[in-house]
C-alpha cells in the first residue's frame, strides 16, 4: 500500500519505512522560521526565549520580523530586540531585519528558496504551510512547539488523512488562485485533521505564485498540510534562488491512499467573493454582493502580496483613480517584491490612482498596523482572513476575493468586477 | 481513572476562531486583559459568567484559526476543559502546548446543552451527559501528547528537564505602556 507525499516525507524525517494516517511521527526539522510575534517580551508571553540555553543547529534557524515591521509601538520594537539579541547569542546567520531583506515570513522563505522539497519546516505562523508550494512537508505550530523545536530538533505530528486534488484546465484571465481557492473553501468547507495535496495537468500553467496562494490558503481549509507535487518549475525556481540546497523531490506512490480525490477544472472557476466574519462556506458569485458598499480595500499578506498581485492590481487601475472616500491599501510581500514592481512600473501605476503603498508586512492582514478599521466599517481583502474583528473593531465587516476584484472595488467603492480589465488577455 | 467533570457547559456554535478567543488587538497584552478580550466580539459579558472548571461544548472547526495562545485565554477564564464536532490541527497542538484540556467528540453540540453537567472518561474515552445518560466516543488522544496536555504544556516540561533555564522574567523591566497605535 503506498504513501502520500505528506506521508513519504514525514516517514522520512521520522526515519520511519511507513506512516499512515493516525500514526503519531516525531520528526528531524530541516528548517525552522521564527517572527517577530515569536519573541514577545516576557510578561506578554509564556515562551520566555531569554531562558533558552542552547539551539539544536543555528543552521537550521531562520527569523524574519514582520508582523509588526517598522515597529509600531514599543512592544513590536522589543520582541525585535529580543529576537536580534537571540539570533547575535546563538549565531543564527539566516536573520532578515527590518531594511532590504525584509518581508512577511513565508514570502521571505519562498523568495529565498527556504523549504526544501521532501523535507519538514516549522514556523509558529498558521499560514506556514505557504511551503507546500515546494514540495516541502511545512506546517504551523504553537510557540511553544517552537521553543521546543529550537532546542531540540524535532516536533511530532499526528498524521491526518489526504485529500488529493488533482487540477486539469487553465484559469480564464482575471481569475486567480484566490478565486480556486474561494471555490474549494464554498464548496468542500472544512479539511480538518486532513492534508491536501496537488497535482495533475493543470499544475504545469500554475505561476509559482499563483501555488503559492494555494498552498498558503490550506490553513483556511483548516488542513495540516498543504503540498504541491514538484515539477520543473519548481526545480528552477529553487536552483536560481538557492543553488547548492540538498533537496528530496517526493512524488506520491502510484497506489497512494487517499480519503478522497476531487478533479478542479480551473478553466470553470469564477471570480468569487467569501462574505464577512468567517472563511469557510462563505463563497457567493461576485454578482451576489456586487455593488455593496467599501471604505478599504486590501492587497498584500503571505497569500496575495505577490508580484502577480500587485501586477494584477496595477493592470486593473491603471490610469484610473481609487473612488473618493475609499482607500485603497497594497502591502508588498517583501521589499524584493516592493524593488521589482517599482522596475516593472506597478508601484508607480497603483500611486497614480491613489492607493498607499506599504512596507512589506503582515500590518493590516491581522489588524495590526498600516490599515486597521474602526467600527462599522466594511473592507474588502485578498489577504488570508475576514474573521469577525480580524483587521480592527468586532463590528466591522471584511469581504475576501482575489486582488484584481479588490482592485476593481476600490476603483468603485462597491464591490465590482475586474472582468472587463483583463478582456483583451490571451494569457 | 481519569474522570473530567464540570457542573456546566456553554455551548458554542461551528467555527470559533483564534481571533474571537484573542482578539489581534489584545496580542500584546498581558495575561489578564487576553482573559477580558475573550468573545468581546460574539458573546460580550461571557467572561463574567464563567465560573473556574466550567466546561465547553464547540461545533465543526473550533479554534480554526491562528498560532495565538488562544487555548491559554480559555484556560485563563477557568475553562476545565473542551469537547468539540472537530477541532483545528494547530489549535490542538496549542491546547498541548498550554496545557488546555480539549477532544473531539463527534455528535457532542447536540447532546449538550448549555448548562448540562458533562462527565469525560479517558480511560474508556466515552462522555456522558448526566441529564439524559447518552454516552458519546471521545476521539482518543495518544500518550504523548495527552501527558503534555494533562501535565500543563511545554514550557514547564522544557524547564523541568533542564533545556531552558528557571523563570527570570521577574527580574525584566515591564515594557513601557503603548504610546500610540493599535497593538495588534
Amino acid at each position: 500500500m503506498g504513501m502520500t507525499m505528506t506521508e513519504k516525507i514525514l516517514a522520512r524525517a521520522a526515519g520511519a519505512e511507513t506512516l499512515r494516517p493516525g500514526d503519531l511521527a516525531v520528526v528531524n526539522v530541516e528548517t525552522t522560521v521564527a517572527m517577530d510575534s515569536t519573541f514577545q517580551p516576557e510578561r506578554l508571553a509564556e515562551e520566555r526565549w531569554r531562558d533558552v540555553r542552547r539551539v539544536h543547529n543555528p543552521d537550521k534557524i531562520a527569523i524574519v520580523l514582520d508582523h509588526l515591521a517598522p515597529a509600531p509601538n514599543v512592544q513590536a520594537a522589543t520582541a525585535h530586540k529580543i529576537a536580534r539579541e537571540f539570533a547575535e547569542k546563538f549565531g543564527i546567520k539566516r536573520f532578515y531585519d527590518v531594511g532590504p531583506d525584509q518581508g512577511i515570513c513565508h514570502a521571505v522563505v519562498a523568495e529565498r528558496a527556504l523549504a526544501m522539497p521532501g523535507t519538514v519546516l516549522v514556523n509558529s505562523d498558521s499560514h506556514t504551510c505557504a511551503g507546500g508550494a515546494f514540495n516541502c512537508a511545512a506546517r504551523g505550530i504553537g510557540r511553544p512547539d517552537m521553543v521546543y523545536t529550537v532546542v531540540t530538533g524535532q516536533t511530532w505530528f499526528r498524521l491526518g488523512e489526504t485529500i488529493r486534488y488533482d487540477l486539469v484546465g487553465k484559469l480564464r484571465p482575471g481569475v486567480a488562485a484566490k478565486d480556486v481557492f474561494l471555490f474549494q473553501a464554498g464548496f468542500y468547507g472544512e479539511h480538518n485533521n486532513q492534508n491536501v495535496e496537488y497535482g495533475g495537468p493543470g499544475l504545469a500553467g500554475l505561476s509559482m505564485n499563483a501555488r503559492q496562494t494555494l498552498a498558503t490558503m490550506g490553513t483556511e481549509l483548516s488542513a495540516d498540510f498543504s503540498i504541491f507535487e514538484p515539477d520543473q518549475r519548481m526545480v528552477d525556481h529553487i536552483s536560481e534562488r538557492n543553488p547548492g540546497a540538498r533537496y528530496f523531490l517526493t512524488m506520491p506512490d502510484d497506489d497512494a491512499v487517499y480519503k478522497e480525490r476531487r478533479t478542479i477544472d480551473l478553466s470553470t472557476i469564477e471570480p468569487l467573493v467569501a462574505l464577512p466574519d468567517a472563511v469557510l462556506n462563505q463563497s457567493v458569485r461576485l454578482s451576489e454582493v456586487a455593488g455593496r458598499h467599501i471604505d478599504q480595500a486590501f492587497i498584500g499578506s503571505c497569500a496575495n502580496g505577490t508580484l502577480e498581485d500587485i501586477k494584477s492590481a496595477a493592470q486593473v487601475v491603471r490610469g484610473r483613480k481609487v473612488a473618493r472616500g475609499t482607500r485603497l491599501i497594497v502591502t508588498p510581500g517583501t521589499q524584493s517584491i516592493y524593488r521589482e514592481a517599482l522596475k516593472a512600473g506597478y508601484i508607480e501605476a497603483l500611486l497614480d490612482a491613489g492607493a498607499v503603498v506599504t512596507p512589506a508586512t503582515c500590518g493590516a492582514c491581522l489588524g495590526g498596523h498600516m490599515g486597521v478599521l474602526a467600527a462599522d466599517e466594511v473592507c474588502i481583502t485578498s489577504s488570508t482572513r475576514n474573521f469577525k474583528g480580524r483587521m480592527g473593531a468586532s463590528s466591522s465587516k471584511v469581504y475576501m476575493a482575489s486582488s484584481a476584484t479588490v482592485a476593481a472595488s476600490a476603483l468603485a467603492g462597491q464591490i465590482a468586477s475586474a472582468a472587463e480589465f483583463f478582456e483583451g488577455d490571451l494569457s | 481513572m481519569t474522570v473530567l467533570k464540570s457542573s456546566k457547559v456553554w455551548k458554542f456554535g461551528d467555527n470559533i476562531d483564534t481571533d474571537l478567543m484573542l482578539p489581534g488587538s489584545h496580542l500584546w497584552k498581558t495575561q489578564e486583559e487576553r482573559r477580558q478580550a475573550v468573545f468581546q466580539a460574539n458573546r460580550p459579558g461571557w467572561v463574567d459568567l464563567v465560573t473556574p472548571g466550567d466546561a465547553m461544548v464547540m461545533g465543526k472547526s473550533f479554534g480554526i484559526g491562528s498560532s495565538r495562545p488562544a487555548s491559554l485565554s480559555l484556560k485563563l477564564c477557568g475553562i476545565g476543559f473542551a469537547l468539540a464536532e472537530s477541532i483545528n490541527g494547530l489549535f490542538f497542538r496549542n491546547c498541548v502546548n498550554y496545557g488546555f484540556i480539549a477532544f473531539e467528540c463527534p455528535g457532542c453540540h447536540e447532546a449538550f446543552a448549555e448548562g448540562d453537567a458533562i462527565e469525560v472518561s479517558l480511560d474508556t474515552w466515552k462522555a456522558r451527559n448526566p441529564r439524559t445518560g447518552q454516552e458519546l466516543d471521545v476521539v482518543p488522544v495518544p500518550e504523548m501528547p495527552l501527558s503534555l496536555m494533562l501535565e500543563g504544556g511545554i514550557v514547564p516540561m522544557l524547564e523541568k528537564r533542564g533545556l531552558i533555564a528557571p523563570a527570570s522574567a521577574a527580574d525584566e523591566p515591564v515594557p513601557e505602556p503603548m504610546k500610540f497605535g493599535h497593538g495588534g
